[in-house]
């Protein structure tokens, strides 16, 4: 019974993606594959525990998933379901001496399609988690505070817009497979920062859940993509942020700023796996992209026994290099975090200067400027970014750490 | 598969000789790549009459049926096999007469 139970959510993890998208291919649904494969679980639930756990569960979904669909297409044409049992025996699965090129491919290619461009952000990340992740519309609504209804809709309308427009079901040419791939690796990091920096304020401060099933995911598309940097950096990037999860909170709810967790809470074995990710792009000798150069800044302060040994001259290159490629104002506030560390907070604080207009309704921004007027004794206006910082919508635990250190503030001065 | 590409256009300037000769030549790829369907280019809205039959008698209206700031200046019909041929044509036919274009699949017969 256990045993089953275990086994269940094992293949719900393990074959999801591979039975949807399997099915999609041979069908050419998305609809029917997912009914289809929604259905073969259910029925995985009501027989497994009885019957025992098939021996090669995977196939069992798919054979089950596939009878599924049919029976759905017969009821629904039945002449559809003929032509499709023919095409069936000549697209058999491959046999076990084949190479598993083509099932990789499927789960590619559904990725491909459920991140296209053509498709609305907010819908290409519920439409990911629910074909690719395989979670369902009730837990995707509950993620993103969404009504169930309308997050039906979203997905339903997705889905609709697919077949009617033809989004093709296939890994984009190799000319267009670095802007696509990067589209799908940003649809996963905002299900992770989702996740880690849940926002609004009714809303639990980090579901691991969702970071989970990022992480889940990334993994997925670093199998089947090995080669590619980026990839393997958002992965590091996200093990080695995922590594501090339980430091970066009190049993309260308050969030811990990196230079006061306690660093034996970080999880060792994230942090080994994302040091070895960021190795082995180094050693690969690319010009690292976005995701591998944030992933070098969080490798270098894992690898920091203390806050104090923090190699902040590394942290400011790393920026330095990134500004380079993406000279946002976001990464110019990051990078004047780590020039605080090295030149003081008042060269710091006149590095924000220029981004005020651009970030003027970002937490962070009046987060950070509040931390360094504190640090210059310069309480008044500490205070009034704290204030600021604390009125714009953000994630509940920051904003409890933010209401703190003001409230820590010495009155009469400034 | 068809899809047609409607032409938006947000000011009240029609295409230049520049944008013309581009727009020949993107014609001639979509004709050399067999995509090619149709396409025109539409009077101003300010010409528009519509038309309302549905109660017997046609009644008519001066102007567009809904007045904005963005309409359609002209369109393409092209044939592709998926969306991302359709948004690679439209991609360069956006180039070519230098503005937006909305790309909506046409229902098959």
């Amino acid at each position: 019974m256990t045993d089953a139970r275990t086994a269940l959510t094992r293949a719900h993890h393990e074959e999801w993606a591979r039975v949807v998208a399997t099915l999609t291919r041979r069908f050419g649904d998305l609809d029917l594959a997912e009914e289809a494969a929604a259905e073969a679980f259910a029925t995985a639930v009501e027989r497994w525990p009885a019957d025992g756990v098939p021996p090669n569960p995977g196939g069992w979904l798919t054979t089950t998933a596939t009878r599924k669909a049919l029976d759905r297409l017969r009821r629904e044409h039945r002449r559809d379901a003929k032509e499709q049992e023919a095409q069936l025996s000549y697209d058999a699965p491959p046999g076990p001496g084949e190479p598993p090129g083509a099932v990789e491919d499927d789960r590619l290619r559904l990725l491909f399609t459920c991140c296209h461009p053509a498709l609305a952000l907010p819908a290409r990340v519920a439409l990911t988690l629910r074909m690719v992740g395989g979670l369902t519309v009730p837990e995707i609504a509950r993620a993103f505070l969404v009504g169930e209804t309308a997050m039906g809709q979203r997905i339903t309308r997705a889905k609709s817009k697919i077949k009617a427009a033809r989004i093709p079901y296939r890994v984009p040419a190799a000319t267009d497979l670095p802007a696509r791939l990067s589209g799908v690796l940003a649809v996963l990091y905002l299900v992770f920062n989702e996740g880690y920096l849940a926002t609004g304020p009714g809303t639990d401060p980090v579901r691991p859940g969702l970071t989970a099933e990022a992480i889940r995911l990334t993994r997925l598309v670093r199998d089947l993509l090995p080669q590619d940097g980026e990839a393997a950096g958002l992965l590091a990037l996200m093990l080695l942020t995922e590594a501090r999860r339980t430091a970066r909170l009190t049993p309260d709810g308050e969030l811990v700023p990196l230079g006061e967790q306690d660093r034996s809470d970080w999880d060792t074995a994230l942090i080994a796996e994302g040091h070895r990710l960021v190795r082995e792009r180094l050693a690969a000798g690319q010009a690292p992209g976005r995701y591998q150069l944030l992933a070098a800044v969080n490798a270098v302060h894992t690898s920091a026994r203390t806050v104090a040994d923090t190699d902040w001259s590394q942290v400011l290159a790393l920026y330095d290099q990134l500004a380079r490629l993406d000279p946002s104002p976001v990464v110019a506030l990051n990078r004047a975090v780590a020039l605080a560390e090295l030149d003081g907070p008042a060269v710091a604080l006149a590095a924000l200067r220029p981004l005020a207009p651009a970030l003027t309704d970002y937490r962070p921004y009046h987060a950070t400027r509040a931390e360094l007027l504190r640090r210059l004794d310069r309480h008044a206006e500490a205070r009034a970014a704290y204030d600021r910082a604390v009125g714009l919508a953000g994630n509940a635990a920051e904003t409890a750490y933010l209401t703190h250190r003001r409230d820590q503030l010495p009155h009469q001065s400034g | 598969m068809q899809y047609l590409f409607a032409v938006i256009n947000d000011d009240d300037t029609m295409a230049t000789p520049e944008e013309a000769a581009a727009i020949d030549v993107f014609n001639d790829r979509l004709q050399a790549g067999q995509h090619w369907v149709f396409a025109a280019g539409l009077a101003a809205p300010s010409s528009a009459t519509v038309v309302d039959g549905r109660g017997g008698e046609a009644v008519l209206t001066d102007g567009p049926f809904v007045e904005s700031k963005e309409f359609m200046i002209g369109f393409w019909i092209v044939e592709a096999p998926d969306l991302d041929v359709a948004l690679a044509l439209a991609g360069e036919g956006s180039r070519a007469c230098n503005r937006k274009v909305e790309v909506r699949p046409i229902l098959a017969p």
